[in-house]
């Protein structure tokens, strides 16, 4: 039995799964929408970012970034599910490698991230973001390669946890602190020291500057050292997601 | 021909507990084969290695010719599973996760074969219905179906009616023995459901502790016992007169109880004797010995672990009561 057949039907049900969960995609954008319209409305003209560009289409790169990532790492919690409702045991059982397991659920929460940073994009040039169809076409691959790399952060802490409790405090602990620590919502060039040293570590930094350099043309950190740290970033916890899960089961 | 062969299994978990324990049986091509236990006896852990989801601590296993510890693929691709709790998605519909189970085993002209295997369990009407709805029974029904999707040569159940309403459960018997009969489906299933043993299966082995204490039909293991049991319900006054007239006979408060080889033959019999010397019979039952006083037997304990008096004990059993008779 083919190992791509494999990839392609876990990647199926994850996609049935997600279409027919309407209200968890409307839900899942409410939160960009608050960002976008009622902090970055609302300090549009309270706070001046310098380089010329306005408060909202700073955040927005951050915005979609922070989009890609919660719905990227959500692919740990759909692993813990799976184990708890006992689907886990139907795709353990069957003649495939664990490897493909992990590159089909990955795949799968990729093409939901995907889907879920494009809507995102989109309300924010409803509201005011300037984007060209070039940069736009750009965009599409980045949120892809962005979004593997934080699928793996999912599987490997789904493979490590043992429960959805567990999974939440690693969330809180981890997930938000690198979503507040990226320079989503300002410039990190302007942190305190330590601040700005473990804003060096968030690999997140890395995927919101790239994005914004990308979208509105201005980053902390050049696209020299972005682009071949998420690149790098996403192979290597791809290969750890991957040896986790395999080693668990 | 053996579909399965195991020798020596034995799993110990790091925790130092032994969950099976050296156990060794064959299953022949087309038998349905039972293990029947009580609670963490270590069926489950017995099937689990047997498919390959649990490595064994020590001895072998074959299915289909093919080793459990290091042909994995082989093995999952000639067995079908159905697993103690539910291992469908339940947000997809019924074809649906035959569709994802049909893929992952890489099952040529798909479409027909689900078709077939919906027919098999009824379940042809609901197949677009998502598993959600559906009721315990239909989701056990709809898990076999999966299990038979891919042509497995050996279906493994474990507890399949666990959980189960007795109506709906018989009812799930009814596919298990159609899969034998009807299309020659080696089957090896754990219970720990005496009924269900007795109903269904080929041979027993009764396993406790992880170790198989007796391995048989189920009439070869009930006559093991000896024969069947004939209570009487007497009037306190004639119990002492009957114990002497019965020598063989156990005293149970008001009751006494008779071992004798055949209940229905010799009931007349005794009933005969009781008139003779003008002892009342308010009731009397015969008893037919079932597989849990084989592993009564065997063990010392009950195969529930609710603990039932003799006296409910004795009246549960199936068999036919005469009331007042003996008069």
């Amino acid at each position: 039995m083919s190992n791509i057949q494999a990839v392609y039907t876990v990647w199926l049900r994850e996609m049935i799964r997600y279409f027919r969960q309407k209200e968890r995609i409307i839900g899942s954008l409410v939160m960009p929408i608050f960002w976008l319209l009622i902090f970055g409305g609302s300090m549009r003209s309270s706070i001046d970012i310098g380089s010329g560009i306005d408060y909202m289409s700073f955040i927005a790169p951050g915005v979609i970034a922070m989009s890609i990532m919660f719905s990227s790492v959500s692919s740990g919690i759909s692993i813990i599910w799976d184990r708890e409702l006992g689907f886990m045991k139907e795709m353990l059982i069957a003649p495939v490698s664990r490897v493909s397991i992990v590159f089909g659920k990955a795949l799968g929460t990729v093409a939901a991230a995907l889907i879920q940073g494009t809507m995102v994009m989109i309300i924010a040039i409803l509201v005011g973001l300037k984007v060209s169809l070039l940069t736009a076409a750009l965009i599409l691959p980045l949120m892809v390669l962005i979004s593997i790399g934080l699928v793996g952060i999912g599987i490997s802490i789904g493979s490590l946890m043992n429960n959805v409790e567990g999974f939440q405090l690693i969330f809180n602990f981890l997930v938000m602190p690198m979503f507040f620590l990226s320079g989503a919502l300002f410039p990190i060039k302007d942190l305190p020291v330590v601040l700005k040293l473990a804003s060096y570590i968030d690999p997140l930094t890395y995927s919101v500057e790239l994005l914004r350099r990308i979208i509105v043309g201005v980053s902390s950190i050049p696209i020299s050292i972005t682009l071949p740290f998420v690149l790098g970033f996403s192979a290597v916890m791809m290969f750890v997601s991957s040896w986790l899960f395999s080693r668990r089961s | 021909m053996n579909v399965i062969e195991v020798k020596n299994l034995s799993k110990t978990f790091s925790h130092g507990i032994k969950a099976v324990d050296s156990v060794t049986f064959n299953v022949e091509k087309g038998e349905i084969f039972g293990f029947l236990g009580p609670n963490g006896a270590g069926k489950t852990t017995t099937i689990n290695m047997l498919c390959t989801l649990l490595k064994s601590t020590s001895g072998d296993g074959k299915i289909c010719g093919y080793d459990i510890a290091s042909q994995h693929n082989q093995v999952r691709e000639c067995i079908g599973l159905v697993f103690q709790d539910m291992t469908l998605d339940d947000q997809l519909t019924a074809r649906e996760n035959l569709e994802l189970h049909a893929r992952l085993y890489g099952v040529p002209d798909r479409k027909k074969r689900i078709d077939q295997v919906l027919e098999i369990v009824e379940l042809r009407d609901r197949e677009n219905s998502i598993v959600k709805t559906f009721s315990g029974g239909m989701q056990r029904r709809l898990e076999i179906a999966r299990g038979l999707i891919h042509y497995p040569k050996v279906l493994f159940l474990d507890e399949p009616t666990l959980g189960l309403d007795p109506q709906t459960r018989k009812h799930v018997w009814d596919y298990i023995v159609k899969l034998k009969k009807e299309y020659g489906m080696t089957i090896f299933l754990t219970t720990h459901y005496m009924e269900e043993a007795d109903e269904l299966c080929d041979r027993i082995a009764v396993i406790d502790h992880g170790k198989i204490i007796a391995l048989d039909t189920s009439k070869k293991l009930k006559d093991s016992l000896g024969g069947d049991t004939i209570i009487l319900d007497l009037n306190d006054r004639d119990v002492a007169k009957a114990l002497k007239i019965f020598k063989d006979a156990k005293r149970f408060d008001g009751q006494i109880i008779l071992s004798v080889k055949n209940a229905g033959k010799q009931i007349e019999e005794v009933l005969e004797k009781c008139r003779k010397n003008k002892i009342e019979v308010v009731e009397a039952n015969i008893r037919k010995p079932t597989l849990n006083d084989v592993f009564l037997k065997l063990t010392g304990r009950e195969i529930r672990e609710e603990t039932v008096g003799l006296k409910e004990q004795l009246k549960r059993g199936e068999g036919f009561r005469m009331r007042g008779h003996g008069r």
